[in-house]
């Protein structure tokens, strides 16, 4: 695949420079050209000017018939469902106007093309068409801006209501770690002067604060389905970026603060991994893994659908390689996990 | 204020006749005429975007065909890609390299810093810049900040691999990364010196285009090009000296162990001593010029356009004074919205809001500004020359992009598509291409007055055409890549399976990139060819109006070689009629800037 594709693009680049050294070949025989576009040059080049308008309509149809597959399956939280949306509202307009404009620019490009015969109209100003065009986005955008900014404080608003879980996220080159707050709830004091890496204290916490001692450190993030959960982020080093796509949730995680998201996870992964987009992709990216594993290649082990955390923050070297996978389960389930997990005050006890 | 200052023109143009002999140093090199300087930004611009284009083929393929080993690579990259294969360190540091000599390399000082130079003084009438000395010293620091950003590029741990934002901490801490060595603060280097360029070169726009308009030229016939370089240099001037705050502090938390924007860092088993620092700071001072430098970036474009849509159209810009306004509000607004790049950086969500507002604001002028471009075509005589083919292809990617920008503008949508490929594909389309194209516009439409020569105008075709399809090409299907959650600054994404399904895409694009880049080479041959074989050319091939066509094809010091003309009508008479019908000049449907007003003749827009 890959040699032919090189191919390809070679043969394709030769094309270009033959043909480039033609068209140049022509150009020299009239030699008197004064290189400003003639008559034929403007017709063609019109005709090419609604070419290109179905080109563009053609390469959109394209990419939706062939690339709507690869997109997120629905959100898997609960302000994701207005997430969402949100943004096909917002698709819709910007595909009407582009689809519009387009037209207009390609279609004008084409039939006002220059001729010895035509003559431009003067036409210099209309107040009227001005005002219009200006007042149809200010309408659409306002209406935009409103539920945009209706949604982002719904979101932004991090409040301890409905009893949610509070995680801390805990980023630094080149991996996660998830603390959770234990049974009280409320995360003990953590700064980096306190990481004592021989005694396992990783994440720097305060032994002396009564809050650290129940809390637990994993890899793995297991959230119950249907609480809403708080996040708290941190990061160690340099900037990271906590990006959940699934969740439509994302938050940066500077160094020397600490940032907070918050949503509530409505699709567990066993859920998730019946739902027919993720059926198909699921079957797509085996098969491309299986083709791989058959001619002996890396990355070619199957694959099952799994939520995933993601740094979305250049970070350095292994930046494209920082995750942690992320499992939404019952109650149930979560409980029996948490319960197996050890505090972080055990952990210290039994390292000393 | 005009008095004195065309008094001060009226000595200048009596000794212009017996000037000292020129040497070659003083008229090729250290020159302070501002056509040479053009040409002298434009070929430095257009060296470094050479370099840009080759590193962003590099990684595409990197992306493409990830692990792969290309003899290219070793060849190019040496030590950086042992047999052939792409380092991870070497792939962050090509994207960072692109981004900056791109944006600031290419797109500020190649396009700004080219057109400002030629056409400042020549559409307004004037024999220079308002200080040629400063013009020259402006020059020689892009030069030379040039000269040290590639000189980065060879240093033993290589060149700065933060991003082209180099965000702190990561840019600040050496044992981060590599890159954030020698080549950080060679970067940080060039970039305190590009800022100097960028700002004496400003100041000189700004006097010249207030204190040197010839007798006549009053501010509302100057064509829309000066109007924009105008406005873009006092964004310039208020946003870049904030930058250089940034890099200074920067190169003081690196230096000299200070703690602006660092703060609690545990890195490589050792806690480090800065305390009470905050990144947060960093952005916000890097986005106050940073969101600006777009409009820096695409302003002059869009007054370019606008100016050769109308030569070209034969017809006059539609809504002027609303072109007018639209630039005026967006520069404002510019400086306004830097926020917008923020909204998930941690600070306070209600400032998110506030910059929601006025960010999808900016689009109301955007919008004004495309639909006053069609409505210039329609009923046109359109004289499709290569310029007005990318002016009309500018138009196109900036509405495809722009659209785009009412996702990334809103708070709530940014969150999930925030640093992934969906932001790429918006900002490459509606600033990367849209300004290349106001730059390939603006040298195919002004390469006659810049070398007396003409482009070939085949050649030109061939190169828009691949270039408009291939552009399309690469950044429509990118969307998708970020709405399926890639994020931006990958060197791989294998460690996901489930973006293994867009290697596909992947490839389409790469493949879309390398026929685009060999088509600049079209243009690069054709741009050489053009200055020493080409047709040679008339004083005004496209049959404007404006005042550099006045010019003899000859460049002259003081441009003109009689008195400066005098302006009597603006610069759009493009097809204007009498009562009968019949054009103002019998058999000319056009009627340049210096021909008085005829009996009876409305002067419109004024």
């Amino acid at each position: 695949m890959t040699p032919l594709l090189t191919i390809v693009v070679l043969v394709l680049v030769a094309i270009a420079i033959w043909q480039m050294t033609k068209i140049f070949e022509l150009s020299q025989i009239r030699a008197s050209n004064s290189q400003v576009a003639s008559e034929t040059d403007n017709k063609y080049n019109g005709y090419l000017m609604f070419a290109f308008l179905i080109f563009l309509y053609g390469i959109t149809i394209f990419s939706f018939w062939k690339y709507s597959k690869v997109l997120l399956p629905e959100a898997a939280s609960e302000h994701g469902g207005g997430y969402d949306s949100l943004m096909a509202l917002s698709f819709v307009i910007i595909f009407i106007v582009q689809t519009l404009t387009q037209f207009l620019l390609h279609y004008f490009a084409y039939k006002y093309r220059g001729d010895r015969e035509r003559k431009a109209l003067f036409y210099a100003d209309n107040d009227r068409l001005e005002f219009i065009w200006t007042i149809i986005p200010v309408i659409v955008l306002a209406g935009l801006i409103l539920w945009g900014l209706y949604a982002w404080t719904n979101i932004m608003d991090i409040n301890d209501e409905d009893d949610p879980l509070t995680i801390e996220l805990y980023a630094q080159q080149f991996n996660w770690t998830a603390r959770y707050a234990g049974n009280d709830n409320v995360l003990g004091d953590a700064n980096v002067r306190m990481i004592d890496i021989d005694n396992a204290n990783i994440l720097g916490l305060d032994n002396a604060d009564p809050n650290a001692a129940d809390d637990i450190i994993v890899k793995e993030l297991h959230l119950p389905v249907g609480r809403k959960v708080n996040f708290k982020m941190r990061s160690q080093d340099v900037l990271h970026s906590a990006y959940m796509p699934h969740f439509r949730a994302q938050m940066n995680c500077v160094p020397g603060m600490i940032t907070q998201f918050s949503f509530t996870p409505t699709i567990t992964t066993a859920e998730m991994r019946q739902n027919p987009d993720v059926v198909d992709k699921v079957k797509r990216i085996n098969g491309i893994r299986a083709e791989k594993a058959a001619q002996g290649l890396d990355n070619s082990d199957p694959w099952e659908f799994d939520y995933i955390l993601l740094c979305n923050k250049i970070c350095g070297k292994s930046h494209y390689n920082m995750q942690m996978k992320i499992i939404v389960e019952t109650e149930e389930e979560y409980n029996a996990w948490i319960a197996s997990q050890q505090t972080f005050g055990k952990s210290m006890a039994s390292a000393q | 204020m005009s008095v004195t200052a065309h008094a001060h023109v009226e000595d200048h143009s009596d000794d212009h006749g017996h000037h000292h002999k020129e040497t070659f140093v003083t008229k090729y090199i250290f020159s302070q005429d501002h056509k040479m300087i053009s040409k002298q930004y434009l070929i430095t611009g257009l060296i470094m975007g050479f370099i840009g284009i080759m590193m962003s083929l590099l990684f595409r393929m990197q992306l493409a065909w990830p692990g792969e080993a290309f003899p290219i690579f070793e060849a190019i990259l040496g030590k950086w890609a042992p047999g052939g294969v792409m380092d991870a360190d070497v792939y962050l540091a090509l994207v960072t390299i692109h981004g900056t000599i791109m944006v600031f390399f290419v797109l500020t000082a190649g396009l700004s810093g080219t057109f400002s130079n030629l056409l400042i003084p020549l559409q307004i009438g004037a024999r220079d810049m308002a200080s040629g000395f400063l013009n020259m010293v402006s020059y020689w620091l892009f030069f030379l900040s040039s000269v040290i950003m590639v000189i980065s590029l060879f240093v033993e741990a290589g060149p700065a691999a933060a991003g082209w934002t180099v965000y702190p901490p990561l840019s600040a801490l050496p044992m981060a990364q590599p890159g954030s060595g020698m080549g950080m603060t060679l970067w940080l280097v060039a970039m305190a010196i590009f800022i100097a360029s960028s700002l004496l070169g400003s100041l000189n726009y700004i006097v010249t285009v207030i204190n040197l308009r010839t007798k006549g030229m009053s501010m509302t016939r100057l064509p829309l090009t000066i109007w924009a370089f105008f406005v873009t240099a006092i964004i310039g001037v208020i946003s870049f000296p904030v930058l250089l705050s940034a890099a200074l502090l920067l190169i003081m938390d690196r230096s000299f162990g200070t703690s602006f924007f660092l703060s609690d860092i545990f890195i490589q088993g050792e806690v480090l001593h800065y305390q009470g620092g905050s990144p947060v700071l960093y952005e916000h001072l890097f986005w106050f010029l940073g969101h600006p430098e777009v409009y820096i970036v695409i302003l002059p474009a869009m007054g370019m356009v606008s100016e050769i849509m109308a030569v070209n159209s034969r017809k006059p810009i539609f809504g002027y004074r609303a072109m007018i306004a639209s630039i005026l509000a967006i520069a404002f607004l510019s400086t306004i919205v830097w926020g917008h790049h923020m909204f998930i950086s941690g600070m306070n969500p209600f400032l998110g809001s506030v910059f929601t507002f006025t960010t999808l604001l900016i689009a109301i002028p955007s919008a004004v500004k495309a639909f006053n471009w069609i409505t210039t075509l329609w009923k046109g005589n359109l004289q499709l020359n290569p310029g007005m083919l990318f002016s009309i292809g500018m138009v196109s990617t900036f509405i495809s992009g722009g659209l785009t920008g009412i996702i990334l503008g809103d708070s709530t949508l940014d969150i999930n598509v925030h640093d992934t490929y969906f932001v790429v594909a918006h900002f490459h389309l509606v600033m990367g291409i849209s300004a290349l194209y106001g730059l390939f516009a603006g040298v195919y439409h002004w390469f006659p007055k810049m070398f007396g020569k003409m482009m070939n105008k085949n050649l030109g075709y061939v190169h828009f055409w691949i270039t408009a399809v291939c552009s399309y090409g690469v950044f429509f299907p990118m969307h998708f890549v970020g709405m399926a959650g890639v994020p931006r600054r990958y060197y791989e994404n294998t460690a996901f399976p489930m973006f293994d399904d867009l290697t596909d895409i992947q490839v389409l694009m790469t493949v879309f990139a390398l026929i685009a880049a060999g088509a600049q080479l079209i243009f690069a041959f054709n741009f050489i060819r053009s200055i020493f074989y080409g047709n040679k050319a008339v004083q005004n091939p496209w049959k404007s109006t404006s005042l550099e066509w006045t010019t003899p094809v000859e460049h002259i010091h003081g441009n003109w070689p009689g008195a400066i003309p005098e302006v009597h009508r603006w610069p759009y008479d493009y097809s204007k009629t009498d009562d009968n019908g019949e054009y103002i000049i019998p058999g000319q449907d056009y009627v340049p800037q210096t021909m008085p007003l005829y009996e009876g003749e409305e002067e419109l827009q004024h």
